[in-house]
């Protein structure tokens, strides 16, 4: 066991450090989730991306930087450090690209990989059905073979940011005899192409986050299905692990909010309370508790484990963290919290209550924590499915 | 940063483990409670024999140099067992503090045989009103004043009193703090206590990580073998989300309890604001634990006939022990406010 930081890691620190501390914007972005906020985060992007820091774990040939896992924990922690901007394109980044490192064909990586990565080409995760959420396996939505490729047809819903994407994957029912799990595939497919409607939808914290996906026959080629037909499930399970575990939600993010509730604690300290006090505490021990877990897992799988469904732990840690500490944040502020952004008296512009209504969806986003604790008792702790 | 024990550190881990699931069942436990400390005693001899009651004395002194990261994973399976006896006091904190403290007569009539299994130490801080295990030990180490004294069992009284946990047999101390067991006085003896409180606290946390996997899987197993309503309780989905909290709780304060080991073992800076996490995390899993174990388990878990009673106690216990929540709530508290 060593846990300092190795001097070529504290070099990757430094070096991280020096490049965000010199480009971050110095005024925050609009939020990511509006039209003109997403267009600025996207060319945030393009800067990331030129100066070789949107994805410094993927091959050079990618424009990555073929960073270590622990390299990549340390370019987060100095992310969140300056207060960079969020990550629109997490959903290829985090999500959709560990996909296709596992399935992908090199062409595909050729042409989706870099793009993806500098938002010249932004990813919407649409996996979701009105009628398919935690039980994503009960999905409708049909592709039909035709020459050369498939024609989709369906509804994906709750996709985020999808009314400013161009691109969205998920999965189809490929074989109509099959049901659930079998005979689905996975697909990419245009979000302005012929045939689809995208309808955005408001989301509680008053954003336009989330979409709507009509498909009418649209169609995609063959050269866009991920890991072969009917094999859907499986490259779709493959990488639940990303979205659970540290890739969409690494420590560094949330060591940044417990600083930035310390701060908040002592310019209003002279209103709180020693129950205050105490929570406040307990955020900042538990950002320190889920990094050292983190690092604990990311040794593991440098060293050739795979985390498998204990990644559900992280999902309900981090998510729970998150939301007592902006329950915590809102209680130092009292009454104030309900000036919203734009308001003269909102404290730190309204971000606090903004945050703790993004923090509420983490319960449920990802695989709600009811089914992560699911996986839990059934996949760990080995409990009877029934 | 590599986050991971060496394969030497897990042998000895698995060296401890197959002792005690040999030597240490759960009978063995029960009937330290009823007042029959022979099975416990023998268990104490056979880990001396393995080297781990000396393993955090020097080589000279016949022991293994090992540091406060290298004692965490044994100490964890004692917990797991729910081991009776000053296994901490004498291994984390008593062994170390001799050696740096003691005056040559001191060293000659009690390193020795600590090391051998033969004697045992245990460590009464100032603070302490009452002191867990004196009354099976050889020689108590005492903060009195703010001096360190070495004084033989024998020649001090000790009063017991009950724990709820009957396997620790708690007394009160007293002696006469004469000349003959003073310590060595040219070593700075209030730092050493301090590092022993450490040492304490940490030694503590591992084996409340080691209750708590006890109590899971008891728990877990139960849920797996008990019937209602036609099926096994475990395929009941409220039992299910208990037992995952419960797996959470005791899985986030694992990496806790090493960190702070290798904090402690570095002489890292700020190792005892992670001793305090650790106490902190390894404390309220356990507590946490014990009380999902008890509701899976039913009015069963609610008797002295069932063996859980005896690690839910340990854990109540050893959550207050060395410093409870509030206490190094306050000191990680006085470090980041
Ligand atoms: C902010 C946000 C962003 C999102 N982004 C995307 C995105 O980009 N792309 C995408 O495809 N989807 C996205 N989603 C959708 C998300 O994946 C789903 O909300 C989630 O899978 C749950 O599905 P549902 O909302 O239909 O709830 P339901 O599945 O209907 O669940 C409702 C409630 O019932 C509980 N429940 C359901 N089944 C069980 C069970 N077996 N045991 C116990 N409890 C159960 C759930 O835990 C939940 O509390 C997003 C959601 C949010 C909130």
């Amino acid at each position: 066991m060593d846990l300092n930081f190795t001097d070529s890691e504290n070099t990757f620190r430094r070096e991280c450090r020096a490049w965000l501390e010199a480009n971050v914007p110095r005024e925050p972005l609009p939020s990511g989730d509006t039209k003109e906020g997403f267009a600025l985060h996207l060319q945030w992007e393009h800067k990331l991306f030129d100066a070789g820091w949107a994805a410094v774990s993927w091959p050079k040939q990618y424009g990555g930087r073929e960073a270590t896992l622990f390299e990549w924990l340390i370019f987060e922690e100095e992310y969140y450090r300056v207060g960079a901007p969020s990550r629109v394109t997490q959903n290829g980044i985090f999500l959709l690209a560990p996909t296709l490192f596992e399935f992908g064909t090199d062409e595909q990586k050729e042409r989706i990989l870099r793009p993806m990565a500098r938002g010249d080409v932004a990813w919407g995760q649409a996996w979701s059905e009105p009628n398919a959420g935690s039980d994503l396996a009960s999905l409708t939505s049909t592709a039909r073979r035709v020459e050369g490729g498939w024609r989709l047809s369906g509804q994906k819903t709750w996709s985020t940011r999808a009314v400013f994407c161009d691109m969205a994957y998920g999965l189809f029912r490929t074989d109509p005899e099959q049901a659930r799990h079998r005979g689905l595939t996975y697909l990419m497919f245009p979000l302005h192409a012929e045939g689809i409607t995208v309808r955005g939808v408001d989301r509680l914290d008053g954003d336009e986050g989330f979409a709507e996906i009509f498909l009418e026959d649209v169609f995609v080629p063959d050269a866009d299905i991920i890991g072969g037909v009917n094999q859907g499930w499986k490259v779709a399970m493959a990488t639940t692990s990303s979205e659970r575990g540290l890739s969409l939600r690494s420590p560094g993010r949330f060591m940044a909010t417990a600083a930035r509730l310390i701060d908040l604690y002592h310019r209003y300290r002279d209103r709180s309370d020693p129950v205050l006090r105490d929570e406040v505490i307990q955020t900042w021990m538990d950002a320190q508790v889920y990094r050292w877990f983190t690092f604990q897992t990311v040794t593991r799988m440098m060293q050739g484990e795979s985390i498998g469904p204990d990644s559900s732990m992280n999902k309900v840690f981090w998510s729970e963290m998150d939301v007592r500490t902006h329950e915590t944040a809102l209680a130092i502020i009292g009454d104030a919290l309900e000036l919203d952004e734009g308001s003269d008296g909102a404290v730190d512009g309204g971000q606090w209550m903004k945050g703790f209504q993004f923090a509420l969806a983490g319960p449920i986003y990802a695989g709600t924590n009811e089914i992560q604790r699911n996986i839990i008792a059934e996949r760990v702790l080995g409990l009877p499915r029934k | 940063m590599r986050f991971a024990f060496t394969d030497d550190q897990k042998m000895l881990r698995d060296t401890v483990r197959e002792v005690l699931q040999r030597e240490c069942a759960p009978e063995v436990v029960r009937a330290a409670w009823e007042g029959r400390p022979e099975g416990v005693r023998a268990v104490w001899d056979t880990l001396a024999d393995t080297g781990v009651i000396g393993m955090t004395a020097s080589e000279d002194a016949g022991g293994m140099a090992m540091s406060e990261l290298d004692l965490v994973l044994p100490l964890e399976e004692t917990g797991y067992a729910a081991l009776p006896g000053p296994i901490v006091d004498t291994v984390a904190v008593g062994i170390p503090f001799l050696e740096a403290a003691g005056t040559d007569a001191q060293k000659e009539r009690w390193l020795g045989p600590a090391v051998a299994g033969e004697a045992r130490i245990v460590v009464s801080f100032e603070e302490q009103a009452v002191v867990a295990h004196a009354a099976s030990a050889d020689a108590l180490i005492v903060q009195r004043g703010g001096a360190a004294f070495c004084v033989p069992v024998v020649e001090a009284s000790v009063s017991p009193e009950q724990s709820v946990d009957r396997a620790r047999e708690l007394c009160r101390v007293a002696f006469e703090a004469g000349a003959q067991y003073r310590m060595r006085d040219d070593v700075d003896t209030a730092a050493l206590f301090a590092l022993g409180r450490e040492r304490a606290a940490l030694g503590t946390a591992a084996q409340l990580i080691g209750l708590s996997r006890r109590m899971l899987d008891m728990a877990v197993q139960y849920a797996k073998d008990r019937e209602q309503f036609g099926k096994p309780i475990g395929a009941q989905q409220a039992i299910k989300h208990r037992l995952a909290n419960a797996l959470i709780e005791q899985e986030f304060a694992r990496p806790t309890v090493y960190r702070a080991g290798w904090s402690m073992a570095t002489s890292a800076r700020d190792a005892g604001i992670d001793v305090s996490l650790a106490k902190i995390y390894a404390g309220q899993a356990a507590r946490f634990v014990a009380k999902e174990a008890l509701q899976v388990h039913g009015a069963i878990g609610y008797t002295i006939e069932c063996d859980l009673h005896m690690w839910m106690k340990r854990a109540w216990a050893l959550a207050a022990a060395h410093g409870d929540a509030a206490y190094h709530r306050e000191r990680v508290g006085r470090h980041i406010l």
